[in-house]
């Protein structure tokens, strides 16, 4: 029987013993997957197919296949890739941040945010890898590896090189945490199966579990592991975004060189992180009947900080207008008339009316706690931060200092095949992951089942 | 062991009777006959043996990948050192086109074509057409061998003895013969030519030209006795009235005009004059978009500005005016400064109208300028083709009085206004052949094809001026088996000595040897390329009859829409086409390439929304004839009249070419005796069809950002050299009064360049937009070409390009007004390429440090190790990088638009010391690396420093008019740091990267930035009153 506080609001709702969690949670790993979640992979293994497609035709005819030109280098490949990057920060920062700060609420949802931030990771990485004209070579001249062609070096002033660093730490300690994470409820599993007998699962959760046998010594351990890797994650959080940022920020293109572009980067990321996760978790706790972990108290919370974090972005974008004006600059006053009124004016007030205008929303008390609008919102802003990032990337290289060298950008079939093929990616892993691992985080989750220190 | 046969065995009944037919076949191990010959099926043993050497020569062929063509030399010609190219002068002919060439030849192969700078006639100077000619030599579409009829391939002797055969049959029957070509500068040919009609007396040679001055001809001819044209001499004329006369890009000689040109455009602190040049014209030219004052007038208005010009004129000489006249704006002020500068002034007009051409020589009569700009003593050839005897003789071969015709390598059913009509009268003839070296729209219609060789395969000669000769030796030998048009008909003339080379020889020897060693004389000519002799001056007196003449002109009615056809700037006449450079090249003035067009005014086109090129199909009617074709909204172009480039809807040139466009030349018709280009009461009719124009640049304005064109007019010239200059400064933190140059302020140390710091200067003064040099930079570098869809998609891959910016009248403030071109805007060209920045932007983003500084101010990159991650292009502010999308070289997709890169034939251009690149690789502009190794080597091999001058740049050696100045900054002896007056900008550090400019002029394009270019540009003066607003 769960014990509820009077004057704590629950965090898991439904008075779920500890029985109750472990069985709730592992039921979805032990039982058939159920036609919902054939349909849902299949569609996502049909996307991924076809952008697998996309991408072969890439690799064998060259960058060509996208609609890049002279003046605009970069176009869906980076908009794509700082996209997934920003996407795949809120995981970390809700298991590691909200961690340290003690915020007790996350532990419904981290695990599966720390999952999405993996995947979401790697859909990110692929783009940096697809776009280079000569992906074979650039896989490890951009590495800084001994190699036998003399004194050859990477070169460590370029923030692209700064971005494999960035990107390639992120990930292995974002991984490492997420599956550190797992290991007690690998154990729950494989104790479960090992009482029902089947011998198979017991076997794989076992070495998914690394022999877990749930000591008070080996939890002790794992306590501290996690928080170390929570202290190291941590400024990964606010590093990551950072460096892609610096992508553009040590550039010398109007509507690039700007240096608010840090802390603007990394309000976007965890802005369109957040809402990426409520769109994953409002369809999981659907799909798994888990509205009694995942509650709408979560969900509120989650809204109050895409409330903060999209005035921080519409800040930044009113301070980038107010900068290109007050700087007197003619190029990065042209750079900001061009987003606001040039050809493609549509994709800035798309931003603007996704990112600024409706997470303002949810101030409103019946919209933030309600799950189709919250549903609804999530995918706006995240429709809205790939045009924020489309806008920054295309509008200022597309019409630069010299006139002459204008032009449109325009997407081929490639272009979107990329994108899909990186849903695909996505989506696949998520299912799999929903599938077969336990989505929400069994151990932790049990020790807020009791909001008060009341013996009862 | 010898055994004694004491018994007999026999094998048969055979052996023992041993009867004739045993005995006969007693050796064969089967006793059966063998096989007859004639039996196809081969035998078992057969089929064994082939299949044994077939599968060891493929499993052979499989171990190593195959070797081809790479042969060494087993005994090395001795004149050829592998790596080592050699140079012959020679003579680049087209028609009435010519130029003196160096052509540069590697291995045997010529790879490019430079100008040659001892010529008196073109100076040094190239063209577009001239530099990308080297290609053609290796065009897949040339003939391989002569022809005869339908068969693939005959040989010489085949062909010889029947067109000899028929020949003789029409000399008996007293029928005529033609030989027809467009103009023939050659005296040799023309010799020899002379020689066949000797034989066949009823010959006629015929030359037309495509785009015809036989109006000038003539109207010479009424004024002074004489059909000739003149030299023209623009270097010495302070005021210039051009009435659409494209001097510099296709009017009679624009490479000799371009230099004369340049010269009276160059400004400097000491040299604060310049010519003004009047420009009057209804479709923007080059010539027009350099002139000072343009005039937008319509084609049937040219006779009556003349007219007007000459009254105005008149009165003040005091002679009687004549009829007709218009006033245009500018006249009276061109007709007053023309009076003051009499005898330094020039007036020419582009129509083939005697009419006007005469009242333009009393014009340059009555202002004295024969003698001074206009030298009627050295006549030029570049145009002899007679309208008249063309059109008589297409008349009568549609009669069917012609016999026989020899088309000497001309193509007049394409490029014939009456081509069509010719086509078809070729039918009526018996004997039809073409010497052309491909089989064109006139060969298809001949039975025989006796291709010649390309000039770079030919000896030749020719006098483009008079006693001013040049000689043309091969570069290589025959690639085909073609043979010299010259032989051809010597042997069909029944000559014994037919060896072109001998006789070219024996006339120069008759015609100008003057004793002393004869192989020495002959040799020097053979060096130069040129021989010049003197010209006895000798004076002339105008009688023509301007009054007639004025009513001549009066008479032209105008109505509706005036479609005037003209050659561009690219493709010319057409005759060139097929090369793809050329196709490939922008168009100066609207920079579209592999595109047909019909050029209309904005006015015309309000129904167009030009952006992005994105237009509509318009029908248009004219002489009966409807073309459909894309619309091109051109600025600057008279209302009321449209234009439609020459040179395209070519059906037989080759891949390249064929199916561009629609063929102009019917539009043409014949007034006064002479085809006139222009067709009035032409309609045109907007489809409601989309096209997308494939052009390299779709902005048009420079958006009035001073930091990339600085220009001055040349009043405030005159005050200040500094004029229109503009001088960013930034604010410090320090101190927001103090305000500091951007160049000053930098996060870098900066580096010194020990040894050499090159540089470029680039004048926008004399810089007229041809493109020559985007061509020889193509030909040098192995520049891909890479097609219209991928242009549409902006990826040309030049690492020179030349913006060219119309002005606007918007406000500086109105951004979007500012996109948007005057209605007559003045053009500045501006040649953009590497900038080869000291802080160059794009070597600290690239991941993997593929893009470096040399040690000599070079920004480098290595293709080899480029992962092509774009970073650098888009990081670069004059967006100069090119990226390879594809893999345009050994790739089928790009085989047509690509020869040089995709077929053997075509790869022989290639210049064997540049890369050809990769897909997935950046590439940029080199400022040609492998000419400042080579130039380095050199001075090394021969222990001695490098000298100034010593090594130039592609685009240098092209631009005709000297706009280019490649250099090195650290020797203060160079002609650049001179030019520039260059200083180091810390005298501590004389060889750091900051160099200081004395020159006024000198200005970086976006200085602000602060990546410290290698290159400067000279401001842009215009010779007018007052900065159009």
């Amino acid at each position: 029987m769960q014990v509820v506080s009077a004057i704590r609001e629950p965090l898991i709702t439904g008075t779920k013993t500890l029985k109750d969690v472990s069985h709730d949670i592992s039921r979805q790993v032990e039982g058939k997957p159920t036609r919902l979640w054939w349909m849902a992979f299949g569609v996502s293994l049909a996307l991924l197919s076809w952008g697998a497609y996309c991408c072969w035709m890439l690799l064998w005819h060259g960058i060509g296949v996208w609609g890049l030109n002279k003046t605009v280098g970069w176009a869906w490949d980076i908009t794509n890739f700082v996209w997934w990057v920003g996407i795949g920060h809120a995981g970390t920062l809700i298991s590691a941040i909200l961690l340290l700060f003690r915020q007790r609420w996350r532990m419904s949802i981290n695990r599966a945010a720390e999952a999405m931030t993996i995947f979401a990771v790697i859909c990110a990485a692929s783009f940096p890898g697809f776009h280079m004209g000569r992906l074979w070579l650039g896989f490890y001249w951009a590495l800084p590896l001994p190699n036998t062609f003399g004194s050859l070096w990477v070169n460590f002033n370029s923030p692209l090189l700064w971005d494999v660093f960035a990107i390639s730490t992120y990930f292995t300690v974002s991984l490492v945490f997420w599956y550190m994470g797992l290991i007690p409820d690998f154990a729950v599993i494989r104790d479960r199966a090992v009482v029902q007998g089947n011998k198979i699962r017991a076997l794989a959760y076992n070495a998914l579990s690394f022999g877990w046998q749930g000591g008070a010594k080996t939890w002790m351990r794992y306590e501290s592991v996690a928080l170390i890797l929570a202290g190291l994650s941590t400024p990964l959080v606010l590093s990551v975004h950072t460096i892609v940022s610096f992508d553009f920020a040590t550039s010398v293109i109007p509507g690039w060189h700007t240096t608010i572009f840090p802390p603007y980067f990394v309000a976007g990321a965890i802005f369109s992180g957040f809402a990426m996760v409520l769109t994953l978790l409002l369809v999981t706790r659907k799909v798994f009947k888990l509205e009694q972990y995942i509650t709408v108290y979560h969900i509120e919370l989650m809204n109050i900080i895409i409330i903060i974090t999209g005035s921080i972005v519409g800040i930044a974008y009113i301070t980038e207008l107010f900068i290109s004006w007050y700087s007197r600059v003619p190029y990065e006053g042209y750079a900001f008339y061009n987003r606001v009124q040039g050809p493609y004016a549509w994709a800035y007030w798309s931003m603007m009316t996704c990112n600024v205008i409706s997470p303002q929303l949810f101030w409103i008390k019946k919209i933030r706690t309600s799950i189709v609008a919250t549903f609804v919102l999530s995918i706006i802003v995240n429709i809205g931060m790939w045009f924020e990032r489309f806008v920054i990337i295309v509008t200022s290289i597309h019409r630069d200092y010299i006139p002459s060298s204008w032009t449109m950008f325009y997407p081929t079939m490639y272009d979107v095949g990329q994108y899909i093929f990186t849903f695909g990616i996505f989506f696949t892993a998520f299912f799999l992951f929903a599938k077969f691992f336990p989505v929400i985080n069994m151990a932790e989750v049990k020790s807020i089942l009791k909001s008060t220190s009341e013996k009862k | 062991m010898e055994e004694k046969a004491t018994k007999v065995y026999w094998k048969g009944l055979d052996e023992l009777s041993n009867s004739p037919e045993f005995v006969k076949h007693a050796h064969n191990e089967f006793g059966q006959p063998p096989a007859p010959e004639d039996d196809l099926g081969h035998s078992r043993r057969d089929f064994l043996k082939m299949m044994g050497f077939g599968v060891a020569a493929v499993s052979l062929a499989a171990c190593e990948a195959p070797v081809r063509k790479a042969i060494p030399y087993v005994d090395k010609p001795l004149d050829v050192d592998p790596s080592l190219p050699n140079y012959y002068a020679s003579t680049y002919t087209n028609g009435g086109d010519y130029c003196s060439i160096v052509v540069k030849v590697r291995e045997g192969r010529p790879i490019k074509v430079d100008g040659n700078k001892l010529s008196g006639v073109t100076k040094g100077g190239t063209s577009a057409q001239v530099e990308a000619s080297v290609l053609s030599l290796y065009d897949n579409s040339r003939l391989r061998a002569p022809r005869v009829g339908e068969t693939k391939s005959a040989s010489w002797e085949v062909l010889d003895q029947m067109v000899i055969d028929k020949l003789g049959a029409i000399r008996v029957s007293n029928g005529k013969i033609a030989i027809v070509s467009n103009t023939v500068l050659s005296p040799s040919t023309k010799a020899i030519i002379e020689k066949f009609k000797a034989k066949y007396p009823t010959t006629e040679h015929i030359q037309y030209d495509q785009v015809s001055m036989y109006g000038m001809l003539k109207a010479n001819e009424e004024s002074f006795g004489k059909a000739m044209i003149p030299s023209y001499d623009f270097s010495k004329a302070n005021i210039i009235v051009s009435v659409a006369a494209d001097f510099l890009c296709t009017w009679l000689s624009p490479i000799e005009f371009t230099k004369q040109y340049a010269q009276t455009r160059e400004v400097s602190e000491e040299k604060r004059d310049m010519s003004r040049h009047y420009h009057f014209e209804a479709g923007m030219t080059l010539t027009g978009a350099n002139a000072d004052h343009r005039i937008q007038i319509k084609p049937s208005e040219e006779g009556a500005v003349v007219v007007q010009l000459y009254n105005l004129l008149a009165a003040k000489a005091g002679r009687s005016s004549v009829a007709g006249g218009i006033d245009k704006p500018f006249l009276a002020k061109a007709a007053d400064e023309l009076w003051e500068n009499r005898g330094k002034s020039l007036v020419v007009a582009g129509s083939n109208d005697k009419a006007v051409q005469v009242v333009v020589n009393a014009i340059n009569d009555m202002l004295g300028n024969y003698g001074s700009t206009i030298l009627p003593h050295i006549p030029v050839n570049y145009r002899q083709g007679n309208d008249e005897a063309m059109i008589n003789f297409i008349n009568d071969a549609d009669a069917g009085n012609v016999a026989g015709v020899i088309f000497y390598n001309c193509n007049p059913v394409y490029d014939h206004p009456m081509g069509e009509k010719l086509a078809g009268a070729l039918k009526k003839v018996g004997l039809k052949i073409s010497t052309a070296y491909k089989e064109d729209e006139t060969g298809v219609e001949c039975e025989y094809l006796a291709p010649d060789h390309h000039y770079l395969e030919a000896w030749n000669d020719a006098e483009p001026k008079k006693n001013h000769y040049s000689v043309a030796q091969p570069a290589i030998s025959p690639i085909f088996k073609t043979r010299a048009a010259q032989e051809s008909f010597l042997i069909w003339a029944g000559e014994t000595n037919v060896d072109y080379y001998e006789i070219l020889i024996d006339n120069w020897k008759t015609w100008f040897f003057k004793g002393g060693n004869l192989r020495a004389w002959w040799d020097k000519c053979l060096y130069d390329g040129v021989l010049e002799l003197p010209v006895e001056s000798s004076s002339v007196s105008f009688a023509g009859n301007v009054e007639s003449a004025a009513n001549t002109i009066a008479s032209v009615k105008s109505n509706g829409i005036e479609l005037f056809v003209y050659e561009n700037g690219t493709v010319g006449n057409g005759s060139q086409a097929n090369n793809p450079l050329l196709q490939e090249l922008p168009d100066p003035i609207t920079k579209a390439v592999w595109e047909h067009y019909v050029t209309v005014s904005p006015a015309d086109a309000k129904e167009i929304n030009f952006s992005e090129a994105k237009t509509k199909y318009a029908s248009i009617t004219a002489n009966g004839k409807t073309v459909k074709l894309p619309v091109l909204v051109q600025p600057g172009q008279t209302p009321g009249t449209i234009g439609i480039p020459l040179g395209y809807g070519r059906t037989r040139a080759g891949k390249v070419a064929d199916g561009i466009g629609v063929n102009a030349y019917p539009f043409a018709s014949v007034v006064n005796g002479s085809w006139s280009f222009v067709a009035t009461g032409a309609t045109m009719q907007m489809l409601d069809e989309r096209y997308w124009l494939a052009t390299t640049q779709t902005n048009q304005t420079y958006m009035k950002r001073a930091t990339v064109i600085q220009e001055t007019v040349l009043s405030e010239f005159k005050n200040d050299p500094g004029a229109g200059r503009y001088r960013p400064k930034v604010a410090t933190w320090k101190d927001p009064n103090h305000k500091v140059e951007p160049g000053k302020l930098s996060m870098w140390k900066g580096h010194d360049y020990k040894n050499h710091h090159w540089g470029m200067a680039i004048d926008l003064n004399t810089c007229i937009g041809c493109g020559a040099c985007v061509v020889a930079c193509n030909v040098e570098n192995n520049v891909h070409l890479v097609g219209r869809q991928e242009v549409i998609n902006r990826r040309e891959m030049h690492w020179l390009r030349i913006d060219r910016y119309y002005s606007t009248n918007a406000d500086v403030h109105d951004l979007k007004g500012l996109e948007k071109a005057a209605e007559n805007p003045e053009v500045v060209f501006q040649p953009m390429l590497c900038q080869h920045c000291n802080n160059a932007p794009c070597e600290t983003v690239c991941p993997v440090a593929a893009t470096t500084h040399s040690t000599e101010g070079l920004n480098q990159m290595t293709y080899n190790r480029c992962i092509g991650t774009r970073y650098c292009a888009n990081n670069c502010p004059y967006k100069v990088r090119r990226f390879n999308w594809f893999k345009y070289h050994d790739n089928r997709q790009f085989e047509q638009v690509n020869p040089a890169m995709n077929t053997s034939l075509g790869k022989m251009v290639l210049n064997p010391d540049v890369t050809v690149r990769s897909r997935g690789v950046m590439e940029k502009c080199s400022f040609c690396v492998q000419r400042i190794q080579q130039g380095k080597l050199q001075a090394k091999k021969e222990k001695r420093p490098l000298k100034d001058g010593e090594i130039i740049t592609a685009c240098q050696a092209a631009c005709s008019t000297g706009a280019i100045v490649f250099g090195d900054v650290n020797d203060p002896e160079s002609r650049i740091s001179k030019l520039l007056q260059i200083s180091p900008a810390d005298e501590n550090r004389p060889y750091g990267i900051d160099k200081k400019t004395g020159n006024p002029r000198a200005y970086q394009v976006l200085e602000e930035v602060g990546v410290k270019p290698n290159i400067w540009y000279l401001t842009k003066v215009r010779n007018k009153e007052e900065v159009k607003a």
